[in-house]
Order: C-alpha cells, then sequence, then structure tokens
C-alpha cells in the first residue's frame, strides 16, 4: 500500500479539480455525490494504508514510512520535496479527518439543498479536504505549511460563502488575515529550524540547539498553532467564522482544520519537547484559553457561537495537553472531539435548518418533540462533551486533566474549573435548545417568523449524525487508562519516544481524578438544570462582558485596527504623493525649470530634448570626474 | 545545434517586427496585428526552443557570441545566457503576445503594435548583453517605446505621467553611463585597452571608495527603475496613467532590467562594495516591503493598488539579491519572473474590468463575483499567488528570499516576513470591496470573460499553478549561476584601502573597512 499513499491527498483533489473543470454540466445533487464519493475513497485508502502500517513494522523505530513524489524546492542546502509520510501520528489524524469528512459531505448534500452555488460548495468542501491531509501528511515544515495555507484559503471561501452578504464577506477576511498574522510564526519557526538545524524535514530534527533558540522556536510555533487553532491572542475570528454554512463549521471549525495547531505542536514534538520555558508558555496559553473562551459561551444566545466558544475551550484542553508532554492525551482529546463536536454542530445545522435559519436559542426550545433523530444524537454529543461517564469525552478529558495533574496541580484546578464551566454552559445550550416550551411558534418580537412545524432533516442527514453519536457514545474504547498495549497510547509512543510523559499515578489517585471530573459533569448539569430550566434569559447571568468577548475585538480595533487603517491613508494621501513625489517634483522645478522645458518635449520636439539629454550627460560626466580627480 | 545563433535570432525578430509592422500598418492596420502577432508567437517558439537547448547544471554563459561592433571605442555585441537571464528572456517572449492579445487600443493599434516589439526587443537584447555599453544602449532603447506607449495611448493624465516616467528613469541612466565610462576608463588606465566587456571589466582592480560610488551610481539608475524605495515615485501614477498593455510590459518585463540590472551588474562588477552597501540596501528593500504593502492599503484605485503591490514585490527582490545566499539569490530570479507573471495578469484583468464597467476605482466596483464568477475565479488565484500562497508560483521565490535572507542578515528578514501579513491585508480588502457584496443594476449586465479571454489568460493562469508546484524546472537552472555569482562575491579581496594612480576617495556610507 505504501506507493498508493498519494491517493488519499488524490481523490479529494481530483473531485475538486473535476467538479471544477464541470461545473457548468453537474448540477445538484451529482455534484455532492460527486465529491462525498471522492472522500469516501480517500477514507476507503487511508484504511488500507493503515492496516498496511498495523500488519508490519518495517518503517524503523518510529514506524514511519515515506513516499517521495517529486522534487520541489531544492536550493543549497535547504530541500524541500513533496514526502508524504505515514507513521501513527499522521494516519490517526488522516482516519478521522476522512471519516469525518465523508460524513459531513453527506450531510451536506441534504443541508445545502437548494443553494445557487451547489457545486461550488462541493468543490471548495473536495479542496479542502485534499489540503488538509497535505497538512497531515507532510513529511517536512514545508509542505505542512502548504497544506496549513490550503485549509486557509478553504476556509476563507467557505466562511464568505454567502459573499454577498457584508457580515459573511467580512468575516472571511477576518479568519484570512488572522491567520495569516499567525502564519509569521510558522514561517519564522522554519526560518530558525533551518538555520540551525539544516532541515526542515521532520525525522531528521535534533533540537540541538540553545535553550533561548529552542524557546524563541517553539513560541514562533505557538503563536502559529494560536492562529490556526483559535488560541488566545488570535481566537477571535473563529466565531466570525460561524458566518459560513453549518457543515463547515462541523467540518472545518470544529473537527479537522481548528486542530491542525495541536498537530503540529505534537509533529514538532522533539523541539517542543526540548524547551520546558516553551512548554510552560503552552501550558499558560492553553489554560487561558480554555477558561477565557468558557466563560464567553456561558453567555452566547446565538448556538453556533455558543459551539464556537466552546470549541476553542476543548482545544485549549489539548494545547494544555501539550503543554504537558503527554501528546497522546492530546490526540486523545482531538480525536474524540472531532466525534462529539461534529455531531453537535450538525445537530445544530440540523436545528437551524428545521428553523428556517433561525440560530438564536431565543427562538428555539421544546424542539425534542419535534426533531427526535436531532434531539436524541445531540443528546449524546452533549453528555460526551461535559464528561459524564462513560462517554468518550470522559475519558478523553480525564487523561488530559491526568497529565496536567501532574504537571501541577494550580493548573489541574484551573482546567477542573474549566470543565465545570463547560458543563454548565453546554448543558444551558442544550435545555434551551430542546426542552421548555417552543418559543417559535408565534412571530418573534423583532419580526422574526413563526415556524409552525418544524421538520425533521432527509436521511442524508440523519445518519451522518447517527454514526457520530455512535462514536461519542464509545469514543472512550480509543484509549482506555489500565488497558495498556492498546489503544492510542500504544499506537502512538513509537511516534513520540522518550518526548512522551505519561502520568504514572497510583490507582487510588487515578479513582480520585476521575471522581471529580464526573462530579464537576454532574454538578455543573445540574446547576443549568436549576437556572435554565423553563427560562430562556437571565440577562444578569449573561452580562456583556461575557457576550462581547471581554471587549476582544474592540480592543484589537483600538490599539491595532484603526491605527493601521490612519497610518495607511497617511501614506497613501500625505506621505507618498505629497512628501516623497513631492520631493521629486519640486527638484524638477529647482533644477532651472525643468518642468517648463518638459512641456516643450511632449510637443514633440524630440530632437531639442535629445540635445538635452547629452548636454546633461556630459554636465554629470564632468562633474563626476572632477569629485574622482 | 549548438551553433544555432538563438541570442541573435531572439533579437532580430522582434526588431525586425517592429518595422515590418510600422511599415505594413500604414497600409493595412488588421495585416500589422496579425504581423505582430506571428512575429511575437515566432520569438516565444524560439525562447522555448533555447530553453530546451539550454544546459541545466551549467552555471557559466551558453550561447555566447561576440561580434566586433564599434571596436575603436571598445564596444562588442557581445552576447551570452545564464540561468538567471534565461528566464527573464522567455518571461519577456511570453507577456509581449499576450499583451497584443489581451489588450487594444482601438483602430489605430499599429504604433501600439510596433512600439511594443521594439520594446520586447530591447528588452531582450538588455537581458541578453554581456557588453556594458550595448547593455546601456538597450536599456536606454526602451525607453522610448515605453515613452510612447504612455504618451499615446495612456489614460487622462498621460503626458505628466510618461514625463514624469521618462526624466526619472534617465537621470537616473545618467549616472549608469557616468558609472560605466568611469570603470572602463579605470579599466583602460590599468591595462591598457579600452573594452566595455562584462568579464574583462569584472577584474578591474578599485579603490573600496570608487568602487562604492560606481556602485551607487549604478544602484540609482537601476533602483529608479526596479524601482527600490524611495526612488518610486514615479510608479504608481505611470502605471495608473498607462495603457494596461504598457502596464503589462513596464511592470512586468520593465521593472525588471532594474532588478536584473543589480543582480548581473552590481554584484559582478563591485562585489566588495555591494557587501558594504548591504546594510543600507536591506534597509531600503526592508522598508519598501513594509511602505509598499501599507500604502498598497490606502489606495481606491486598482491599478495604482497594484504598483505599490509592486513596489513591496520588488523589495523582497532586492532583499534576496543582497542577501548574498544561494536560496536569497535563486529566490530573487525566480521571484522576477514570477511576479512578472501575476502583475501581467493583475493588469489584463483589471484592464477587463475596466472595460465592461469603465472604473478602476473600488468605490465604484461593488459585487462582481455574482454577475462575473469567471473572471473573479481567475482574479482569485492571482491575487492568492500575489499573496503567497505556497503551491502556487509567488510563494517559492518570497520563501527562498525571506528564508535565505535569514540565515545572513536576520532581523531584515523578520521584519520583510511581517510584509507577508499586510500584502494579504490590502488584497483581501480590495477582493472584497470589488468582488463580494450586492451588484448593482449596471454590474449585474456585466458579461463574464469571453472564450478568446479565457484562452488569453490561460497561459498565465497556468504557469502560476506550473511553477508553484514543479519550481524544480526554473531552479536548477539558475541555480548553478547563482553559485556562480555568489563564489564572485566570497572571492572578493577584503577592502583595503587600494590606492591606484591618483584617485583618492572616501566611502559615502564611511564603511569601507
Amino acid at each position: 500500500m505504501n506507493h498508493l499513499i498519494f491517493l488519499i491527498i488524490a481523490f479529494p483533489l481530483l473531485g475538486g479539480v473535476s467538479l471544477i473543470a464541470m461545473s457548468r454540466r453537474v448540477r445538484e445533487p451529482l455534484a455532492g455525490w460527486v465529491a462525498t464519493a471522492a472522500v469516501g475513497l480517500s477514507f476507503l485508502t487511508t484504511l488500507g494504508v493503515f492496516i498496511t502500517l498495523l500488519g508490519s513494522h518495517s518503517g524503523g523505530p518510529s514506524h514511519a514510512v515515506t513516499q517521495h513524489l517529486f522534487d520541489w524546492i531544492n536550493v543549497g542546502a535547504l530541500h524541500a520535496n513533496m514526502d508524504l509520510t505515514v507513521d501513527p501520528l499522521s494516519i490517526t489524524m488522516c482516519l478521522f479527518v476522512t471519516g469525518i469528512s465523508t460524513l459531513i459531505h453527506l450531510y451536506s448534500i441534504g443541508y445545502m439543498h437548494g443553494e445557487k452555488d451547489f457545486t461550488k460548495f462541493f468543490i471548495y468542501l473536495n479542496l479542502f479536504v485534499a489540503s488538509m491531509l497535505i497538512l497531515v501528511l507532510g513529511g517536512n515544515m514545508l509542505l505542512t505549511f502548504t497544506g496549513w495555507e490550503g485549509v486557509g484559503v478553504c476556509s476563507y471561501w467557505l466562511v464568505s460563502y454567502y459573499f454577498q452578504k457584508d457580515s459573511a464577506a467580512s468575516a472571511g477576511k477576518k479568519a484570512f488575515i488572522y491567520n495569516r498574522v499567525a502564519d509569521v510564526g510558522f514561517l519564522l519557526a522554519m526560518f530558525v529550524i533551518f538555520f540551525n538545524e539544516h532541515t526542515l524535514t521532520y525525522s531528521k530534527m535534533t533540537a540541538h540547539m540553545s535553550s533561548l533558540t529552542l524557546t524563541m522556536a517553539v513560541l514562533a510555533l505557538l503563536f502559529a498553532a494560536a492562529g490556526k487553532s483559535a488560541q488566545i491572542p488570535l481566537f477571535n475570528w473563529l466565531p466570525d467564522a460561524m458566518e459560513g454554512p453549518t457543515p463547515v463549521s462541523a467540518l472545518i471549525h470544529a473537527a479537522t482544520m481548528v486542530t491542525a495547531g495541536v498537530y503540529l505542536l505534537c509533529r514538532m514534538h522533539v523541539v517542543v519537547s526540548a524547551s520546558p520555558t516553551g512548554q510552560w508558555v503552552i501550558c499558560g496559553i492553553g489554560l487561558a484559553t480554555a477558561f477565557v473562551a468558557a466563560t464567553i459561551a456561558t453567555s452566547q444566545s446565538d448556538i453556533k457561537k455558543g459551539l464556537a466558544f466552546s470549541t476553542v475551550s476543548q482545544i485549549g484542553y489539548m494545547v494544555l495537553a501539550v503543554g504537558t508532554g503527554d501528546y497522546v492525551a492530546a490526540m486523545f482529546l482531538m480525536v474524540a472531539h472531532a466525534f462529539f463536536k461534529a455531531l453537535l454542530f450538525l445537530g445544530s445545522g440540523s436545528v437551524i435548518h428545521a428553523l428556517d435559519g433561525e440560530q438564536e436559542m431565543g427562538r428555539m426550545g421544546g424542539l425534542r418533540k419535534y426533531l427526535p433523530w436531532t434531539y436524541g444524537t445531540f443528546l449524546f454529543g452533549w453528555l460526551a462533551i461535559i464528561g459524564v461517564p462513560p462517554f468518550a469525552g470522559f475519558w478523553a478529558k480525564g487523561s488530559v486533566l491526568d497529565a496536567v495533574f501532574g504537571k501541577s496541580p494550580w493548573l489541574w484546578a484551573g482546567g477542573l474549573f474549566t470543565a465545570l464551566l463547560t458543563a454548565y454552559y453546554m448543558s444551558r445550550l442544550f435545555y434551551l435548545t430542546f426542552t421548555g416550551s417552543a418559543r417559535f411558534t408565534e412571530q418573534g418580537p423583532n419580526g422574526e417568523a413563526a415556524v409552525a412545524h418544524p421538520h425533521e432533516s432527509p436521511w442524508t442527514m440523519r445518519l451522518p449524525l447517527v454514526i457520530l453519536a455512535f462514536c461519542s457514545i464509545f469514543g472512550g474504547l480509543l484509549n482506555l487508562p489500565w488497558v495498556h498495549g492498546f489503544g492510542l497510547e500504544a499506537f502512538l509512543s513509537p511516534v513520540f519516544g522518550s518526548s512522551l510523559v505519561v502520568p504514572a499515578d497510583s490507582m487510588t489517585k487515578q479513582f480520585l481524578l476521575a471522581g471529580a471530573d464526573a462530579l464537576v459533569a454532574v454538578l455543573g448539569l445540574t446547576i443549568a438544570w436549576v437556572l435554565w430550566r423553563g427560562r430562556s434569559e437571565r440577562p444578569e447571568l449573561t452580562p456583556a462582558f461575557l457576550a462581547k468577548v471581554w471587549y476582544w475585538d474592540n480592543f484589537y480595533d483600538t490599539i491595532i485596527g484603526r491605527p493601521a487603517t490612519a497610518l495607511a491613508n497617511f501614506t497613501a494621501e500625505v506621505v507618498d504623493p505629497l512628501v516623497l513625489d513631492g520631493a521629486v517634483d519640486g527638484t524638477a522645478a529647482a533644477v532651472g525649470g525643468l518642468a517648463t522645458r518638459l512641456r516643450k518635449v511632449h510637443n514633440g520636439q524630440i530632437r531639442s530634448y535629445g540635445v538635452g539629454i547629452i548636454f546633461g550627460l556630459l554636465v554629470i560626466l564632468v562633474s563626476f570626474l572632477v569629485v574622482v580627480g | 545545434m549548438h551553433t544555432f545563433p538563438y541570442l541573435v535570432v531572439l533579437l532580430c525578430i522582434p526588431l525586425f517586427g517592429a518595422g515590418l509592422v510600422g511599415l505594413v500598418g500604414l497600409r493595412a492596420p488588421q495585416a500589422a496585428r496579425v504581423l505582430a502577432l506571428a512575429a511575437t508567437a515566432l520569438e516565444l517558439v524560439f525562447a522555448v526552443a533555447l530553453l530546451v537547448a539550454f544546459k541545466t547544471h551549467v552555471g557559466t554563459f551558453q550561447f555566447e557570441s561576440t561580434h566586433t561592433w564599434m571596436a575603436p571605442l571598445g564596444i562588442s555585441f557581445s552576447l551570452g545566457v545564464d540561468g538567471i537571464s534565461l528566464f527573464l528572456v522567455l518571461l519577456t517572449a511570453l507577456i509581449v503576445p499576450i499583451v497584443i492579445l489581451g489588450t487594444s487600443v482601438g483602430e489605430k493599434a499599429t504604433g501600439y503594435l510596433a512600439w511594443l516589439l521594439l520594446l520586447q526587443g530591447a528588452s531582450v537584447a538588455s537581458f541578453v548583453s554581456l557588453d556594458l555599453m550595448l547593455f546601456f544602449f538597450a536599456f536606454e532603447l526602451t525607453l522610448v517605446p515605453s515613452y510612447f506607449l504612455i504618451v499615446k495611448y495612456g489614460h487622462e493624465r498621460r503626458a505628466y505621467a510618461a514625463t514624469k516616467f521618462f526624466v526619472m528613469t534617465f537621470l537616473g541612466s545618467a549616472f549608469l553611463l557616468v558609472g560605466i565610462l568611469v570603470l572602463a576608463f579605470q579599466h583602460q588606465n590599468q591595462t591598457g585597452v579600452l573594452t566595455f566587456s562584462l568579464a574583462a571589466l569584472q577584474h578591474t582592480t578599485l579603490s573600496s571608495g570608487l568602487a562604492v560610488w560606481l556602485s551607487l551610481a549604478f544602484l540609482v539608475a537601476f533602483g529608479v527603475k526596479a524601482p527600490i524605495f524611495p526612488l518610486h515615485t514615479w510608479s504608481p501614477t505611470t502605471y495608473r496613467e498607462a495603457p494596461e498593455g504598457g502596464s503589462m510590459v513596464l511592470s512586468a518585463i520593465l521593472a525588471k532590467l532594474g532588478t536584473y540590472g543589480i543582480l548581473r551588474f552590481n554584484l559582478t562588477l563591485f562585489p566588495h562594495a555591494s557587501k558594504t552597501l548591504a546594510p543600507l540596501v536591506l534597509t531600503l528593500a526592508a522598508i519598501g516591503v513594509l511602505y509598499g504593502a501599507i500604502t498598497a492599503s490606502g489606495q481606491h484605485d486598482m491599478k495604482r493598488l497594484i504598483a505599490y503591490s509592486s513596489l513591496a514585490q520588488v523589495g523582497f527582490i532586492i532583499l534576496g539579491t543582497f542577501s548574498f545566499s544561494p536560496q536569497g539569490l535563486t529566490g530573487a530570479v525566480t521571484m522576477m519572473v514570477n511576479h512578472g507573471i501575476i502583475t501581467a495578469a493583475f493588469f489584463m484583468l483589471i484592464g477587463w474590468i475596466a472595460q465592461r464597467r469603465g472604473s478602476f476605482d473600488t468605490a465604484v466596483l461593488k459585487g462582481l463575483q455574482g454577475p462575473v464568477p469567471v473572471l473573479a475565479g481567475v482574479f482569485t488565484v492571482t491575487m492568492l499567488a500575489s499573496i503567497g500562497l505556497p503551491g502556487l508560483n509567488g510563494f517559492v521565490g518570497e520563501f527562498l528570499v525571506l528564508i535565505g535572507t535569514f540565515t545572513t542578515h536576520r532581523w531584515w528578514a523578520v521584519v520583510a516576513t511581517t510584509g507577508v501579513v499586510v500584502a494579504a491585508m490590502y488584497l483581501l480588502w480590495n477582493y472584497q470591496q470589488v468582488f463580494h457584496g450586492k451588484a448593482d443594476a449596471e454590474t449585474e449586465t456585466m458579461h463574464d470573460l469571453t472564450t478568446k479571454e479565457r484562452l488569453t489568460i490561460a497561459p498565465l493562469l497556468a504557469l502560476i499553478v506550473l511553477l508553484g508546484v514543479y519550481p524544480k524546472f526554473m531552479l536548477d537552472r539558475i541555480e548553478p549561476s547563482v553559485h556562480r555569482e555568489l563564489a564572485g562575491i566570497t572571492a572578493a579581496a577584503p577592502a583595503t584601502a587600494i590606492q591606484t594612480h591618483h584617485v583618492t576617495f572616501t566611502s559615502p556610507v564611511g564603511g569601507a573597512r
């Protein structure tokens, strides 16, 4: 199978390209099916490669197999080729990326029904999957960066899919620019590593650098990750990105692309683990983001924004895990989160679909009766994310918190409190949407249209919900504690080798920690039940400070946005035309009324101007020789 | 077929073509167009043949030919091509037929076509000259057709723009001529031979002070043409007022004469002075990157926006050139070609938009993506290439320049890297203003790209993708020549204040040590 690795990327790429080529002829729903089949084939190829990898241990100690496609950018000591590397880490990513992508493609056939740009949507979606797989399979930083940028562009296209809406167009641009800012981190990290190690290939990195250089490299990588994975200080593009169609939010802005930053840090474990300072900063950023985003999520009224901040917060946990050195815990949460968060987003999409595009939870409620499939599956997503045993989130978040406890009990306390917030805001979101009285049956105060009979979604949308619900229930099996030699930890540990820190706690301690996790989940659920059962508004619990994202956007606008705009206008209208060009025009005028003479030139007197040229040259030549002599 | 005189043929086709087009056009303007297209197509065929015949992994000049020309003056007709000039010749051969196909200036097009051909011939001559005087003639010859292209076929303020362009570039050239003459006389003093041959003048012994002065004289000439900050002020006006075909040729080809001149002549003739001047030039380049990008952010006119964007891009090229690293120099050459392709595509697309909607102004244009999705798609790809998206051609050069500069001049690279962000900002903002949003009634009726237009832009689009995915084909041919160039710089004797004859001199930057 190893020579077929490229097919994992080739299928969705071909799907996208052929849809572009035939976009005039292929219409709904064929385009959707073609795109879904392309990603499905990619998933099957991934499975084949995965099974081959399990069967053989030919790839050396890290079980890596590389397929060299062709030379790319080779200049001097720089060798960055089109090399795809399959190892346990990248194949884990590939499996859940292609798997969930296939489900979301299928879902989109139903969700995007009747859209004008139906085909274009699937082109973008296929190209996104191809880029994401390049990111994951790239054998060197530059190829990863290529995928990294590719997913960024697809995200830009998909967020601004409804480009006629100004808010969607602006949100797409914002997402792209925030990611571009973070790219500076990625580029600088590559420069530092190339300068010190003379390679960008993952398998050749050694982290033989001074500790200061290492810290700089890790901070640059973290900055890159903060952009793509929506962490502090670059997290606030993600809620705006909810302007995109909901399947996009599920696929790109919850399950796959936004976890790329965490993947990058895992991929660079050799460098990350060599810098203790860097690891502490990573922990700090992860926990701060998890906490801040969780507080914001408690006060959102838009169901998708609530889920978006929840995503930011959950990725904060993954980053935190990376900081502790337990990369397996980070990956475990990433996979589990992909299941339940994709489920929650698709569920919310089903709700929005049923309510003709309504996203305000103030206009929902009581949907349990109307949308049994959506309700039933969403229920498991909710229980999984808040960490109720025995669902996937309990095990995944538990393993992160165990690792954090090993690093520092203080960090753990912060993480646990955030878990309480998580249970609270997700339960609030769940109750507001599905329980209580139906608030959409009458016209809303702001003229929102009434929806008499919300309709359950078609099977193309329900099937992915059911499969993801299944994964959210049983996802914990991927990496149960106490079962060594099987599961993610055994599978991934060859990749991370000595970088991997796994907490070795006593049985009692593990049970106590797990008990604490379960306790806060139930506590948060109960608090939300008491506060939000039968209520849809509690202004005192949703302060403007939280609803408006700690005024983060306003802050950036004040310190960067407005000054930068002023500067651009100032240089464009004053500095360049008046100062610099003014100096040129002024000099011209000063040199013997040159300007008046020039007016004669374009009257056509070429001869006189030729004389002028020669005369001028002579003057310069003579004066130069005088100076030289 | 090693003896086939490719370079002479490549010079003759456009020059004779220009004359023929001019003559035929007097009687039959339609035939002139066909003739011009045929000539440029033939030129392209020979340029591709040159590429095929060019030996990869060879750093020296190939297809060298020297003919006596003005022997008493020491000027010879000496041509040759290496990996650095090869792709610039190809670029010149590619862009001009696309300009002829993709732009129109109304009924009286004969002059337009003839000037374009003359410009092509002069540009090719500049790129393959190995004699400084021959280069100078060719370099100056480009001015005449450019001037007339602007002043005859440009927009409202064309006279002002043409004059400004002419005066600034011409003043720059004056410095170049003086520099060349001083260098040749210096060489004559030492050897008794008057020659303008690059290979001979390369070995002139110069005091470090004189070398710096001469280097500066060359830099001013090329810096105006490129343009380098702060010598760029002619470019926004000129690119704006020139006809779209003129803007394409000016930015894609003529600007490269400047960056090429610096790489070829400054670095070869004054290796040590270039090192001395590096901090100054790198600083100007980095300022150019940021200043160009920031000023572009404040533009409302799409053509001026691309002009400032070019200033930033040229900043990267200069940065790579003065990084004196293999990646930086290879990246600089790659970027010259790629910027040519991208900027030509931009100006052509903007011209097509203006043809349909009558404006370059972002305040007037709005919501184009709905009515003209194909144009929007092509524009998007061009924009992403310009932003430097890996997988498209713009990235290769930019990345090589930055990583190369980082290895030798770290902080300049860090500053220039931030320019990458601003580039995304102004291009995306521009795209949002022009293409996103709701289209007004007049925009709704715009028609999308015609088949002819699609075929015209297709080669540029194909190259944007191809050179991004498989740049090896270029890099393998450029790199050996870059190494030869670098070897010369490394070997350059450290500056001891060599006293030659009666020349005493102080360095203008005080850094002669």
